[in-house]
């Protein structure tokens, strides 16, 4: 019985995580908006294109398998684990241990093979295209969020995120330059895995120049609402991971109650200065040329791979 | 292991070194090469700095000073007046492509460690493993000269190699004699005026700063 | 007199077991009634054996080492068997997977030619029983008597259609290579005996080697046994074998037959040699990771179905053989924990590939048995008119590319937990080399998700390629699915692979107790006694994982969410045509081929293959695209030896005059020398 009140909360937090992230995608936009001298758009505006999506008919190809229908509840379901593990308030959730870091990419692994599959299904050139190029990004990507997981691993002696995060959090002050590296490295991915600039154009609308637009190109309705939710909560997630691993004050420790005001606060702060630096970011850098989306990826890579070598070479 | 304040900043520091000297070897574009041969400067200068505040050797200040003059604001001026009368061209090609280099590089961080590791177990806490850094700094300013076929990028690389040591020197034996490091810039600033005037030269016999065209001058 | 008194104990079931295979084989070659022997009883009976095996495996990990002594082979030295946890875990692995690959084969080969099929009973059968007697063997003698007949028995299977050249010279290939891993293996058996003339197991095990003997009998063991296994560079063979086969031997000789050679690995090695040093575990690191990229990129390339799922069996070995790496290099340097996690992750692979590389093979034989087709290129849409096999062949992939909560995904998460022991290595080099290996297994993690997003995309979903797809069965829309044996195969080992990745707990208490067998000491205490919900490997707070959880978790909320929308928006569906950016005329032929696909690892990756490729012209009236890829060890590797053992062999050819005088001088030459040297 005293795992209700962590159940309860983390089954809170859960719900807190699915419903706050299109504000954070809302706000992103609006940051950018303001950068380009534009006048920006509500920041609940994803809000009402859910709605709006949701209301519709959905219009599916006529040759369209079961796997088409079933991704988009599978990519809703996976991103929904994905925010459950993440310590974003506090580091007392009882399901946390079910996954750790490793599993935590193995979900976004699970999601990204199924957006692709579901991809190639219609048998278009456009679905082809974006899988493929979906895989591209990820085959490097993965490995380098998994070395930068594994770098905060070895430094916190730990692969379950809660307790890099109080090790991370709750460690007197002290600057580990492998954390740097992943840090560098992280932000790299965080842009290639989220489809930003510099690796893909998330406003775009020209099917030649798409990588994660052209695997949902066949979808509406309610199936597109649910996959552009994933995608806003993966980007909060991915948001949240990055502030766990490397800005992790705030977060309220196990059973500490008292502390998620606070928490809730911190948090909101850093995520009003990570989405104005995405923003900032987006309309600093210009789109790669797709062929230069590997070489980036795999500097992201290399990074990871130094970082971690770093913390052996330089701990002595 | 709890380190002090002072051998943190030192140690973030050879780290932020060992980055930029990674990013120059991934590095296609000749004004963002010396741009990060600016940054290095500043690191190595605020390096400098910290192990002088931290131990009280005076001479360590003249020392970060005449680092800053040289390395982040004469060179640098230097080298962008070069490549403006040159009109280089601003994508560089590489012999071999760069993930390839960059694990070579890796496979050359591992070995500079490993080489100074029982070194660096004579040295003070202070400074411990900054040897390491230091080594693979230069052997991989080394590598980056080995792999480029322009010539200004070498010559960065020359830099960057001398960058390396003067870090080797600071964190290691806290510094040279003040005139052996006023000998050393001299030398390099000497150094980079005569690489202006060799380029001037290639560029007139071959029409081109490429260094494969200097393969023709050996006897057939 | 109850009724446990019947059961007999694990080695006497074993042996029961593999004998009854022989003599299913035998019987099998009774051509009365059209093979009726082979066609309806020969498999499914072998399949019930399988299972038998299986659970005497079983129950041999969890009991104490039994020993048995056949009368027969030589008269010094008869027959030795033996069941231990090790041998225990593999005979579990024939059994089960062995199982459902019969009941597959036994729909697979009903339809086959009696001549043809009494054989293929025949040959099969005896491939079984070998392999159990190679696991079984607890001498010298035995295990080799067992291992060419493993070797011959494939071989006669490989070239089940000899009548073709390729697959002619893909058998002789096998058999070269195989022939060369074998004698390798008798010299590292000959090392060790030291001279004392006892071969058994027992004598081997006690013999104390010096140094440099116990490295070069390592050397011998890792070469042999890789050979077998298919590492780098003695891997040549199987891409050409694996394919040449009917499917269901392609899912024995991937799945199990490499198993062996691995059992054979950690029998020698960790066993029979013992004091394991970490520079061997450095080596087998080293040649572990360069096996597995040089798998999957290989892999990436291929566009017949068969030989991709071959070079993906080299990864795979590559991927144990870095477990096994690792777990040797904590051994040397005296962490028995952070080793035994290694072996167990070494291990837990090996059963996992097992069970998903059958379920592959399988898969690829019922669309090759239903439409003929074997080229990814032709392939497309299958999803339709092969739903079930599409079904089996989604969680076979899904288990390959290391996914969760399916198994392949375990044991990956097992030696990335060993990689994380790094800290406690002093040695400074290796400490930080033992993460470099771990990122290699990341990367070729992904290639694999990637190639198999490949594999099930272009052959299963969207439309076929080829207008029209070749059905055995006579009427156009006929269900062209795999037929109910092979089916139950199918699904046999698709839930042995939820099994595998859902319960891992259990399975990784049965490892420990083979890691405590061989190297004195397992896991930690706080591992042992998690629940059957958590996996701790180590310690809860280091890490943890529970499949179970993380599986309710997605399903029910991918559940509620179907639920929830149903209920407060709508679920209506409209049909209408795939997007087509405003050209009407869309082909099947417009979709992405298999080489189209990997064309993004081709540009990345481009070095490493030896291609040939031919690209159209723009202004071409007949454009044409071709692309070879050859492996670059024929020309680094392969081809030198064989010249060279052309140009020795052509040297000592001049022994042969072809005068009966000179052989007759010769003779005599050999009586003088005798007579003199020899009194």
């Amino acid at each position: 019985m005293t795992y209700l009140p962590g159940i309860a909360f983390q089954i809170l937090q859960s719900v807190f995580v699915v419903l706050a992230a299109p504000v954070l995608v809302g706000w992103v936009n609006q940051c950018r908006a303001w950068l380009q001298n534009r006048s920006a758009p509500s920041i609940l505006l994803p809000y009402y294109t859910l709605a709006k999506l949701f209301h519709k008919d959905a219009v599916i190809a006529q040759n369209a398998s079961p796997l088409f229908r079933i991704t988009p509840y599978v990519l809703f379901g996976c991103m929904w684990l994905a925010a459950g593990i993440v310590p974003v308030l506090a580091t007392d959730l009882p399901f946390a241990p079910a996954a750790d870091i490793i599993a935590l990419v193995g979900v976004f692994a699970l999601a990204r093979v199924f957006s692709a599959l579901a991809a190639m299904d219609i048998g278009t050139s456009f679905g082809g295209l974006g899988a493929r190029r979906e895989m591209l990004i990820g085959f490097l990507a993965e490995p380098a969020m998994l070395m930068t997981l594994f770098t905060a691993a070895f430094i916190s002696g730990s692969t379950q995120l809660t307790t890099i995060v109080e090790t991370l959090a709750h460690r007197e002050f002290a600057i580990y330059p492998s954390l740097a590296f992943a840090a560098v490295a992280f932000l790299m991915v965080l842009l290639a895995e989220n489809a930003r600039i510099p690796i893909d154009n998330p406003t775009t609308h020209l099917e030649l120049t798409m990588i994660h637009e052209a695997t949902i190109l066949e979808y509406s309705a309610r199936h597109l609402a649910l996959i552009e939710w994933a995608t806003a909560i993966k980007l909060f997630a991915y948001m949240t991971i990055g502030i766990a691993l490397f800005l992790p004050w705030g977060i309220a420790e196990a059973g500490d109650w008292a502390a998620l005001p606070l928490a809730f606060t911190v948090l909101a702060v850093k995520l009003l200065f990570a989405g104005a630096g995405l923003a900032l970011i987006e309309t600093l850098l210009a789109k790669l040329r797709l062929f230069l989306a590997p070489e980036f990826l795999s500097t992201a890579f290399l990074l990871a791979v130094l970082g971690m070598l770093t913390h052996f070479l330089i701990r002595g | 292991m709890s380190q002090t304040l002072s051998s943190q900043i030192v140690n973030l520091l050879a780290a932020f070194l060992l980055l930029l000297a990674f990013a120059m070897l991934s590095q296609r574009r000749i004004l963002t090469l010396i741009r990060l041969f600016a940054w290095q400067g500043v690191a190595l200068a605020l390096s400098t700095l910290t192990v002088a505040h931290f131990t009280g050797q005076t001479h360590l200040y003249y020392s970060a000073a005449l680092t800053v003059l040289l390395k982040v604001i004469m060179i640098p001026w230097v080298l962008h007046r070069l490549i403006d009368r040159l009109h280089v061209r601003w994508d560089v090609e590489t012999l071999i492509n760069i993930p390839a280099t960059m694990l070579i590089g890796i496979g050359l961080a591992i070995f500079a460690f490993a080489l100074a590791a029982p070194i660096s177990q004579m040295a003070s806490a202070l400074t411990r493993s900054t040897l390491g850094i230091a080594l693979a700094s230069v052997l991989l300013a080394f590598l980056m000269m080995i792999v480029r076929r322009k010539a200004v990028p070498q010559v960065i690389g020359f830099l960057a190699m001398e960058n390396g040591l003067f870090f080797a020197a600071t964190s290691a034996t806290y510094g040279m004699p003040l005139v052996v490091e006023l000998g050393v810039a001299l030398d390099v600033l000497v150094g980079t005026f005569i690489f202006g005037i060799f380029f001037f030269h290639i560029r007139e016999q071959f029409d081109s700063l490429d260094i494969r065209h200097m393969e023709k001058l050996k006897e057939d | 007199m109850t009724a446990s008194d019947f059961i007999p104990s694990p080695l006497a079931g074993s042996l029961l077991a593999a004998v009854s295979w022989l003599a299913i084989s035998v019987l099998a070659l009774i051509p009365a009634g059209n093979a009726f022997i082979a066609r309806r009883l020969a498999f499914p009976i072998g399949a019930l054996v399988g299972l038998a095996l299986a659970m005497f495996g079983l129950q041999a990990i969890w009991l104490s080492p039994n020993q048995l002594i056949l009368p027969l082979g030589l008269p010094d030295l008869p027959f030795h068997l033996r069941v231990d946890p090790l041998a225990g875990f593999f005979l579990l692995l024939l059994g089960s997977v062995s199982a459902g690959i019969s009941v597959y084969a036994a729909g697979y080969f009903r339809t086959e030619t009696a001549p043809r099929l009494t054989l293929i009973g025949l040959q099969y059968h005896v491939f079984l029983a070998s392999m159990a007697f190679v696991i079984l063997a607890d001498d010298a003698y035995l295990f080799m008597v067992a291992w060419e007949t493993m070797a011959l028995s494939s071989y006669f299977l490989v070239t089940t259609d000899h009548g073709l050249p390729a697959i002619r010279n893909a058998g002789f290939l096998y058999l070269l290579i195989a022939h060369l891993g074998a004698i390798a293996i008798l010299l590292c058996f000959g090392v060790m005996n030291g001279g004392h003339g006892d071969y058994t197991f027992n004598a081997l095990r006690a013999a104390h080697l010096q140094p440099l003997w116990a490295t070069v009998a390592f050397l011998l063991a890792f070469f042999g046994f890789g050979a077998k296994a298919g590492m780098i560079p003695l891997h040549a063979w199987l891409p050409e074998a694996h394919p040449a086969a009917p499917s269901p031997v392609s899912a024995l000789m991937s799945g199990i037959m490499l198993k062996t050679a691995i059992y054979g690995m950690v029998r020698v090695i960790y066993d029979l040699i013992g004091g394991v040093r970490w520079e061997w575990g450095m080596l087998v690191l080293i040649i572990g990771a360069g096996t597995t990229l040089f798998g999957v990129l290989y892999a990436l390339m291929q566009h017949d179905l068969k030989r991709l799922l071959a070079y993906h069996s080299v990864e795979n070995i590559g991927i144990i053989l870095l477990g096994l790496g690792m777990s040797m290099v904590f051994y040397g340097f005296g962490h028995p924990a952070a080793a035994s996690l290694g072996l167990i992750a070494a291990l837990y692979h090996t059963f996992n590939h097992a069970v998903f590389k059958g379920l592959l093979f399988l898969g690829a034989g019922s669309i090759l048995h239903s439409t003929g087709l074997r080229d990814l290129n032709d392939m497309g849409g299958l999803i339709r008119r092969m739903p079930k096999t599409a079904f089996y062949f989604l969680i076979g992939a899904l288990a390959i590319s290391a996914l969760p909560p399916l198994n392949g995904f375990v044991s990956e998460w097992l030696t990335f937990q060993t990689a994380l022991q790094a800290p406690v290595l002093q040695h400074g080099v290796v400490r930080s080399l033992v993460p470099l290996f771990a990122a290699m297994l990341a990367l070729a993690g992904a290639l694999t998700a990637m190639c198999f997003v490949k594999v099930y995309g272009i052959a299963f979903l969207g439309q076929p390629r080829k207008a029209e797809h070749l059905s055995r069965s006579p009427a156009v829309g006929h269900d062209i699915d795999a037929g109910e044996m092979e089916r139950f195969g199918m699904a046999w080992l698709a839930a042995s692979c939820f099994v595998l990745g859902l319960f891992p707990t259990s399975f990784l208490l049965m490892l420990n107790r083979i890691c405590a067998y061989l190297t004195g000491r397992g896991l930690s205490e706080q591992a042992l006694e998690s629940s059957w919900l958590w996996l701790v490997p180590t310690s809860s707070e280091q890490a943890s994982y529970s499949p179970i959880i993380f599986l309710v978790v997605i399903v029910a909320v991918t559940l509620l969410t179907f639920l929830l929308v149903r209920h407060f928006y709508h679920g209506r569906v409209r049909f209408s045509d795939p997007w087509d950016c405003g050209f009407p005329d869309q082909t099947p032929r417009m979709q992405d081929t298999a080489d189209a696909f990997g064309q993004p690892i081709r540009h990345v990756f481009g070095p490493i293959y030896l291609m040939e490729r031919h690209m159209p012209e723009p202004d071409d009236p007949a454009p044409r695209f071709s692309l070879k890829i050859e492996d670059r060890h024929w020309y680094w590797f392969y081809l030198p030896i064989a010249r060279f053992a052309e140009y020795v062999s052509s040297k000592i050819a001049l022994l042969q005059q072809g005068r009966i005088s000179i052989y007759l001088l010769y003779s005599f030459f050999t009586l003088i020398a005798l007579l003199v040297f020899v009194r």
